[in-house]
């Protein structure tokens, strides 16, 4: 019963996927179906294979790519609050670009790549040491505490841009969207895919690992290197979108977290899930973006940003009012229990 | 499994002062003491989850931070009371788990049986496919020896398994830890603060007091009004209920 319920969720999602998939190829000012001319001597072909598919290769990459990011990093660090947004990964991303813009003037995408991925980890490491060490008891103290970071880190950012005069060449980085993907410029956001492959085969070490260091260490798990590796696998998906669509928000978050309540926790179960919801989501926004103001286009952060945060208050209530009670009735419950059921 | 002047110094203070013993196979032993003794700390140096400051802790003739983690872990296995995971799983997913050091993430058909037996016999079969944190307290203690049970060691260590228990939960945790060594003829260690638990359901009882062993012995040689008073400070009358010490304090 469950196992055909479980997947009729994951075969319903990848249809969506593919009939969204599927239209979002036709959206756009030059009209690719059969009759109208192509504009500008560009074949409907030429539009479709420059254009149209690597964008939207580059959406798919993007949703499920920082979906399953997110998912590694809640799982690894027992909070479900914790993604690239709140842990400060996507903030320290984008200081490395402008670093490598600083520092190699005629850095190609790989290079930029490189540094955003180095900046992504040694910031997602600085704050996983800093909330290891200080325990908070309460569990929205750690994605505040993340986003604090981010945000110092952002005003790092900024002021260097500031005083060397590359602010303007930073926006890109700095508000995700998806209007300057063509072909050669986003092939990199395919390393997304071997990646999730990764994630997926070490599933269950993230999972043991998120149950903390005495279970791991009771399973003859590496705590450390665990926790280390996957950090790597989330700050190197974040750098290698990052780098080509620049930030996109809350998927890492929202997306997770949604499919957990369905789900559970165990990753095995809810990677390919988080994943295509999350190339959903993602799909979905940029639609809105280029459908609203067509011909026109809004860049994808700022949708993403209307909808995810509206989600995410709702996440946070609903996560609060369960948890909390949760912890406080444990004991309470426990005890009603011999009365009532036993 | 045998420790030799086993110590453990935190911020300056010794918390643990050159213990030495030899724990019986085949026996539940309970180590028992006020709080701050140590009885913890030991059981977290004998499975590897604290590092000692001096001393030798063996297990099977072989010093425990000499033993590969994942090998360890077929052997012994520790449940602490830090189970306050918060984590959206089943009973199936937890007990699964257990089978880890074995198989890894490709869990055989022999595997899949021993998790179903595990949970078979902690009767929480009609519970295969709950989430563990809609059980109740009770429930999801059992889950984790369920857990255990599939990971299948020769020894297993409990830190305070009937914390935050009610006397119904607390003395049936207590009859499957008697059944887990008369049963399945598992070492049992076990850390506890009711000492009649430990007295009506143990082998062997080690009294810790500031860091050091104060009595080590089976319950009869512990269980006395002057052994007890000297380690707890209080005075105890004691009352033989089905030939088993107990007893009763104010």
């Amino acid at each position: 019963m469950g196992i055909i319920k479980e997947r009729k969720i994951t075969v319903i999602l990848a249809g969506t996927l593919t009939l969204l998939s599927v239209f979002s190829l036709f959206v756009g000012v030059i009209d690719l179906r059969g009759g109208a001319a192509a504009a500008g001597g560009l074949g409907r072909l030429d539009v479709l294979l420059i254009s149209r598919l690597p964008r939207l290769l580059a959406i798919l990459c993007t949703g499920v790519g920082m979906s399953v990011a997110g998912l590694i990093m809640q799982q690894l660090c027992m909070n479900k609050f914790v993604s690239p947004t709140t842990g400060a990964t996507l903030s320290s991303a984008q200081l490395g670009i402008l670093l490598a813009l600083l520092f190699m003037p005629r850095s190609t995408l790989w290079s930029r790549a490189a540094f955003a991925f180095a900046s992504a980890l040694t910031g997602t490491w600085l704050f996983i040491w800093f909330i290891q060490r200080i325990k908070f008891k309460d569990t929205v103290m750690v994605p505040l505490v993340g986003m604090m970071f981010g945000n110092v880190i952002g005003g790092v950012t900024s002021l260097l841009a500031y005083r060397y005069e590359m602010t303007q060449a930073l926006s890109t980085w700095l508000v995700g969207h998806f209007a300057l993907v063509i072909r050669g410029r986003y092939e990199i956001v395919y390393l997304v895919l071997p990646l999730i492959v990764i994630a997926f085969i070490f599933a269950n070490h993230f999972n043991i690992v998120g149950m903390g260091k005495t279970f791991s260490k009771n399973l003859g798990v590496n705590y450390g290197v665990v926790l280390f590796g996957g950090l790597t696998i989330a700050a190197a998906i974040t750098a290698s979108i990052v780098v080509v669509v620049g930030s996109v928000s809350y998927i890492g978050l929202i997306v997770p977290n949604i499919v957990s309540m369905f789900k559970g926790d165990k990753i095995r179960g809810s990677l390919i899930d988080a994943a295509l919801s999350g190339a959903i989501f993602v799909l979905v926004c940029d639609l809105i973006g280029r459908v609203v103001i067509a011909p026109y286009e809004l860049p994808i952060e700022l949708i993403i940003g209307i909808l995810g945060s509206v989600l995410f208050v709702a996440i946070l209530i609903r996560r609060l009012s369960h948890g909390r009670k949760h912890i406080s009735l444990g004991r309470v419950k426990a005890s009603r229990a011999i009365g009532g059921i036993q | 499994m045998r420790s030799d002047a086993l110590t453990k110094i935190y911020d300056g203070k010794t918390v643990v002062d050159h213990i030495s013993f030899e724990i019986p196979k085949g026996k539940v032993v309970s180590f028992i003491g006020p709080n701050g003794a140590g009885k913890s700390t030991v059981i977290g140096m004998l499975s590897r989850l604290i590092a000692r400051d001096g001393g030798t802790a063996e297990f099977e003739g072989k010093d425990v931070a000499k033993w590969k983690s994942g090998e360890l872990a077929k052997r012994l296995a520790i449940l602490t009371q830090t189970n306050n995971i918060q984590m959206k799983l089943t009973v199936w997913e937890l007990v699964a788990f257990g089978r880890f050091p074995y198989s890894g993430s490709h869990l055989t058909e022999r595997d899949n049986q021993a998790v179903r037996q595990a949970i078979e016999y902690m009767e929480l079969t009609d519970l295969t496919d709950s989430f563990i944190d809609e059980l109740s307290g009770g429930q999801r203690q059992r889950a984790y020896i369920a857990m255990v049970i599939a990971q299948d060691t020769e020894y297993v260590l409990l830190d305070e398994p009937t914390n935050n228990l009610d006397i119904y939960h607390a003395s049936n945790m207590m009859k499957i830890i008697r059944r887990l060594c008369d049963e399945l003829g598992k070492t049992v260690i076990l850390v506890l603060h009711e000492i009649n638990y430990a007295a009506f359901y143990s082998d062997v009882i080690c009294a810790f007091v500031d860091g050091k062993i104060a009595a080590f012995g089976s319950v009869k040689e512990v269980m006395n009004p002057t052994t007890l008073s000297a380690i707890y400070g209080v005075d105890f009358e004691m009352i033989e209920v089905n030939g088993k010490p107990l007893s009763i304090y104010y």
